[in-house]
């Protein structure tokens, strides 16, 4: 574990005890304490700069390979590409079914993506606003789903798929995300539903509207942050989704995006058309990196929302 | 108000509940039942076998290898990728120069690594396990080709290598998780009070002490809570797709890479054994039960409050 290991600026601190400053901190600081700040200053930024190139480089250098050559991929994997090709793109694109493994992918996720949010909202209203048997019942059993291992259920969930007809179709695939999207989707809603004031809707019962209509006109409105969150978190999980589609989706024409990609990496090695796969890769990427950038905020701050409860 | 209460609550939760119980409670309750069976998944036909599959599991040398794998990455990327993170997390918002009046700040930028390090969290895992597929290609990748480059004449075959595969796939776990935890750290300190480090720094205590006696306690439902998180990630998909997509044939060479969710899925779907896949399944979830319930027991303290 990194943290062990003392910084040498930092055991140089611990030398120097009772430093006590005046209280207005710079107007005090000494010769020997400005020093110190320095050298773990430049400490502090050696470190983060090498983590962050460790992170970046081999982005960049797949969307570098997708301008190069094959042969320039591997003789000069730093050198910038000699001039801007797309025919990678275009190969990738076309020849390699990227455009439709694309398709696949909206299709699957978009669906998934509203019916995890009506039926995860609808259930969490309920389960955090009315007092029923068997209410907790209910939530636990959802909450649950959070924590079992899904590559359990997946062996009988393939064979209940068959029987039902849904293996291998766009409609499957959907119903299915959305069932092993809910657990956190209900778990996160409701938590959310709890906080909202409660005087609202009853004001609007006492107007007369009924239970659905205050749900959809009153109380989904008032949720709107926690859907946007809870949304990102959702979309995120779903547009890079591979285990299902791996077990559950076979079907070489409704293949989604990560396995086609895999399927790519695999047929392109004996090919050998290297910078076909890495356009490939890096169109698969462009979506999540560019909506990462655009709402930067909202990602992280749906994402961490997750984790934090 | 209290009108068609009843009717809008079961119409309300009747869709989501039917989805959730025919997807994921039933087969997950069939599965249990199914491993005790001798049911191959291809013909409809099976009997109920006792214990037989919970004895062949037992004797199983892969089986063993699969848990051995798993319970070390349950243990070890928690650790390496939370330890990294803490690391980081701490550099951003306590490492940095006295500014003007502030006793503690953080590094200049700390906006922009943070911006880069979560970079990876939101790539897809398959994505990122065929880029470092590629990366670790012994005679073309991006690592050998550096590594060349800097003068070092025996390169490793990384991902062939038996001794290696294993690390070279905890090594991009990490490498995708941790940007994550820093920023989740990051939003944790950033909301601890200042002058709880003022008057550590007052009173002479180093960087060093303040992280151990301050920052590292009241963090420490978060960082549980990820330990938890990160736990079940290596154990579940994540484990399996890094390792189906990464490892070289099978699970590695000589089963060097292989996980338990992965011999889950080849039990199933590749050899034809559904029972026993089942049963493999089972023990998986033993497994996650156990180190959820280990690290809630082994993390619990008395819970800081500020």
């Amino acid at each position: 574990m990194k943290t062990t290991d003392t910084p040498p600026a930092l055991r140089e601190e611990a030398r120097v005890p009772g430093q006590r400053s005046t209280g207005d901190g710079s107007a005090g600081t000494s010769r020997a304490k400005r020093g110190e700040g320095h050298v773990l200053n430049v400490f502090s930024h050696g470190v983060l700069v090498i983590w962050a190139i460790l992170v970046i480089l081999p982005l960049f250098w797949a969307v570098m390979s997708a301008f190069k050559s094959d042969k320039a991929i591997f003789n000069s994997p730093w050198a910038l590409p000699d001039s801007l090709s797309f025919d990678a793109w275009g190969r990738a694109w076309n020849q390699a079914h990227m455009s439709e493994y694309f398709l696949n992918t909206v299709l699957v996720v978009g669906g998934s993506l509203i019916g995890t949010l009506v039926l995860g909202s609808m259930a969490a209203y309920v389960l955090a606003r009315f007092d029923f048997p068997g209410n907790r019942f209910i939530y636990y059993l959802f909450v649950g789903g959070m924590s079992f291992p899904v590559m359990l259920a997946l062996v009988p969930l393939f064979y209940v798929m068959d029987n039902m007809g849904l293996l291998n179709t766009i409609h499957g695939l959907i119903l299915v995300y959305i069932a092993y999207s809910l657990p956190f989707t209900v778990f996160f809603l409701t938590s959310f539903f709890r906080t909202l004031p409660t005087s609202v809707a009853e004001a609007a019962l006492i107007d007369g509207a009924s239970h659905t209509r205050t749900f959809f006109q009153v109380m989904l409105p008032m949720a709107r942050p926690g859907l946007i969150s809870v949304g990102i978190f959702n979309f995120l999980g779903q547009w890079n989704q591979y285990m299902l589609p791996t077990v559950l989706n076979t079907d070489p024409d409704k293949r989604v995006l990560a396995q086609g990609l895999v399927e790519l990496s695999t047929s392109q090695g004996y090919k050998g058309d290297y910078s076909g796969l890495f356009a490939g890769l890096v169109i698969a990427m462009l979506p999540v990196l560019a909506a990462y950038i655009v709402f930067q905020r909202q990602v992280v701050a749906g994402l961490t929302a997750g984790a934090l409860k | 108000m209290q009108h068609g209460k009843y009717r809008f609550i079961v119409g309300f939760l009747i869709a989501p509940m039917a989805l959730y119980v025919i997807f994921v409670v039933w087969p997950f309750i069939q599965s249990i039942y199914y491993s005790f069976t001798d049911w191959t998944g291809l013909s409809p036909d099976f009997e109920m076998v006792g214990f037989d599959n919970y004895t062949k599991m037992f004797k199983d040398d892969v089986f063993w290898k699969s848990l051995e794998h798993s319970v070390l990455l349950a243990i070890l990327l928690p650790l390496v990728t939370l330890g990294l993170a803490l690391f980081f997390a701490f550099m951003l918002n306590v490492g940095g120069r006295r500014r003007k009046g502030a006793v503690i700040s953080g590094v200049r930028g700390s906006g922009f690594y943070k911006i880069a390090y979560f970079f990876p969290q939101v790539l897809s895992i398959a994505i990122v396990a065929i880029l470092f597929q590629f990366a670790f290609d012994p005679a073309q990748g991006m690592i050998n080709g550096s590594l060349k480059a800097f003068g070092f004449d025996h390169l490793p075959n990384w991902l062939g290598d038996p001794k290696l595969a294993l690390w070279c796939i905890m090594a991009v776990l990490v490498w995708c998780t941790t940007g994550f935890f820093v920023v989740l750290f990051s939003a944790g300190m950033a909301s601890i009070p200042k002058d709880f480090y003022e008057a550590a720094l007052l009173d002479g205590a180093s960087r060093f002490t303040t992280f151990f006696r301050i920052t590292l306690p009241l963090l420490w439902d978060t960082v549980q809570s990820g330990w938890v998180y990160m736990g079940i990630l290596a154990l579940g998909a994540e484990g399996f797709a890094v390792v189906n997509i990464m490892s070289v044939g099978p699970g590695g060479p000589d089963y060097s890479t292989t996980v338990l969710p992965l011999y889950v899925y080849q039990a199933a779907f590749r050899d034809g054994q559904a029972g026993y896949a089942t049963t493999i399944g089972v023990a998986l979830l033993l497994v996650t039960l156990a180190f959820a319930a280990v690290v809630m027991k082994l993390g619990r303290r008395e819970r800081l409050e500020y």
